[in-house]
């Protein structure tokens, strides 16, 4: 069967939860192989991504910390992906980097942002959105290699039927000098769940006057992560890890819950594909409720906590 | 030195617009140039302000495209070239990354170009691939998503903070520079800088001109292909309540149908 390789996200040594459903993706299109570029994966790292159906687990040793960047990580994909036809991994801003630099590299046709792949006539066809998910458009990879980059939660991450043996097979790579050099690299402290990965993200915007308690007091009560505007991380009130939007995080969570926010078209783009998108707000001519399954012409400040009453009371 | 600025033709985001043989077509004024180039007009005027020199901004792209090598006119840019050639339709990035290099490059053979600046992404397709595979296809370091940019003696070094890494990356130029909205507050052009910009001819260049084989570009090189695009349906079955006591309690019931509580 055609191999599919994966590109492993990992934290601190485990599996992120967005590569569980690049992996079961990644099943309904052939034999996934998973690639690890880091420290050499712990054997309960292996047994994860085999549980999720990766036949092996290819270990690229990760170059030194100044010289860890997309261009070297690109040759380390390369270096392991051997003779899969499709490259799966997760879009976000860093690994798009590295898939560019493979797509060039190979000459492989290349879509991001995909909300799902499949096989057809012979051809890797996705579907995404674009002009701020207001169309959905459908592609076909023309290219023996495609490389396909998925957006978190389009996929809902199942454990293989039957578990996969997940053998840890060394790659070895030589890397050339890169291009530039990372002088410092601070990892972000991200409280619970990554924004673009959460399942359910509740986000404030203007309404809020500042004060995110109630927004965070739900996102807490439905287990999701906190979102912001851009005027809101702009103002201070909440860092800037948070904002959603065109030139934030964009986020495709299964719930979106928009607090105060009046849906800017620059905060649709980066939440508008979401699966079901409620809105609370005092402007009924908001342009958020005309992109919401359920919307509340209300005081976020009486509705928030009658709704957490609510679902706290059962 | 010499700086140019990449920049894109999209069309407006709010207005009606349709796919076509697998294009995007608009009507006139349907279009400008992209918001977030606005941010990477600025950079190049602020890197040419403080260490002297010019810049060029470079489109490719139909006719309409010229608009957006208009737009940074206005905003200071002082030359202008605009790639169009009909064999270029249906490219997809690499094609573009292709045309803008050779580009850059047949601009070098005039005048050395220091450091090639674009936006962080195009607000029509947002897929943000283009910087790092122009820097790859010019074989320049690519320094991307930059939120603070420094020039210092031939080296160019940048701030990027990406949802869970900050990050101070350096490079030797020539280099790629993509920069976010965060980095600069765009100038706003005024009557005397527009009224300036329309007397400043737009150097056209077709393929042949730039070295670029036609067969290497367009819809039968691309490695993607648009088989199908679709607006996507208005909500339907929406929704809308207002609070009047039980609004919390209705917003708990609609979460608890749909399974999110």
């Amino acid at each position: 069967m055609t191999h599919i390789a994966v590109l492993v996200e990992h934290t601190s040594g485990d599996v992120r939860q967005s590569t569980l459903e690049a992996l079961t993706l990644a099943r309904s299109l052939g034999d996934p192989v998973g690639i690890w570029i880091g420290e050499e994966p712990s054997s309960d790292a292996c047994h994860e991504l085999g549980r999720y159906g990766a036949s092996e687990v290819r270990h690229v040793p990760a170059p030194d910390q100044s010289t860890y960047t997309a261009e070297l990580m690109a040759q380390a994909v390369i270096a392991a992906m051997g003779e899969a036809s499709v490259l799966l991994a997760i879009s976000t801003f860093a690994t798009k980097e590295v898939l560019a630099y493979v797509a060039h590299r190979t000459g492989a046709g290349i879509v991001v942002d995909a909300a799902s792949a499949a096989w057809d006539e012979g051809k890797i066809v996705t579907t995404q959105t674009v002009f701020s998910a207001t169309w959905n458009v459908r592609t076909a990879i023309q290219t023996p290699l495609a490389i396909v980059a998925v957006r978190p939660n389009t996929t809902q991450a199942q454990a293989s039927p039957e578990p996969a043996g997940a053998a840890l097979v060394p790659v070895e790579c030589e890397f050339t000098q890169p291009h530039t050099t990372v002088l410092s690299r601070t990892s972000v402290k991200q409280q619970g769940i990554p924004l673009a990965e959460a399942p359910i993200v509740v986000s404030g915007g203007r309404g809020t006057e500042g004060d995110f308690s109630l927004v965070e007091q739900l996102a807490q009560v439905l287990g999701g992560a906190v979102g912001a505007t851009r005027d809101a991380t702009d103002e201070g009130w909440i860092a800037h890890e948070h904002m959603v939007g065109q030139t934030g995080t964009t986020v495709t969570p299964a719930l979106y819950v928009a607090c105060g926010l009046s849906g800017a078209v620059h905060h649709r783009g980066g939440m508008q594909a979401s699966g079901t998108i409620v809105a609370i707000n005092t402007d009924p001519d908001a342009p958020i409720f005309e992109i919401a399954d359920f919307g509340v012409v209300g005081d976020l400040r009486e509705v928030i906590p009658a709704t957490i009453a609510h679902l706290q009371g059962r | 030195m010499h700086v140019v600025v990449c920049v894109k033709f999209v069309p407006d985001l709010q207005s009606q617009r349709s796919f076509t043989n697998e294009r995007v077509t608009r009507v006139a004024d349907d279009g400008s140039m992209n918001e977030l180039d606005e941010n990477a007009v600025e950079a190049a005027l602020t890197m040419v302000e403080a260490h002297g020199g010019e810049v060029t901004a470079l489109t490719v792209g139909g006719t309409d495209a010229v608009a957006a090598v208009r737009k940074a006119m206005q905003l200071g840019a002082h030359h202008a070239v605009h790639v169009s050639d009909d064999a270029i339709a249906g490219s997809d990035v690499r094609g573009t990354a292709r045309v803008l290099a050779a580009a850059v490059t047949t601009l070098q053979q005039e005048r050395h170009v220091d450091v090639v600046v674009t936006g962080m992404t195009a607000l029509d397709g947002m897929t943000s691939l283009l910087p790092t595979m122009l820097a790859a296809e010019l074989e320049w370091p690519a320094l991307t998503l930059a939120s603070d940019v420094e020039l210092e003696s031939e080296r160019a070094t940048i701030v990027r903070h990406l949802p869970d890494v900050h990050e101070e990356i350096t490079a030797p130029l020539p280099a790629v520079i993509s920069v976010t909205d965060a980095l600069n507050t765009p100038r706003y052009p005024n009557f005397q800088m527009i009224m300036a910009a329309r007397k400043v001819e737009v150097t056209t260049w077709s393929l042949a001109d730039i070295g670029v084989d036609s067969a290497r570009v367009g819809r039968d090189a691309a490695g993607t292909r648009v088989l199908e695009a679709q607006i996507r349906p208005p909500q339907e079955n929406r929704e809308i309540i207002h609070d009047t006591g039980d609004g919390g309690q209705r917003l708990a019931e609609f979460l608890k149908t749909r399974g999110f509580a």
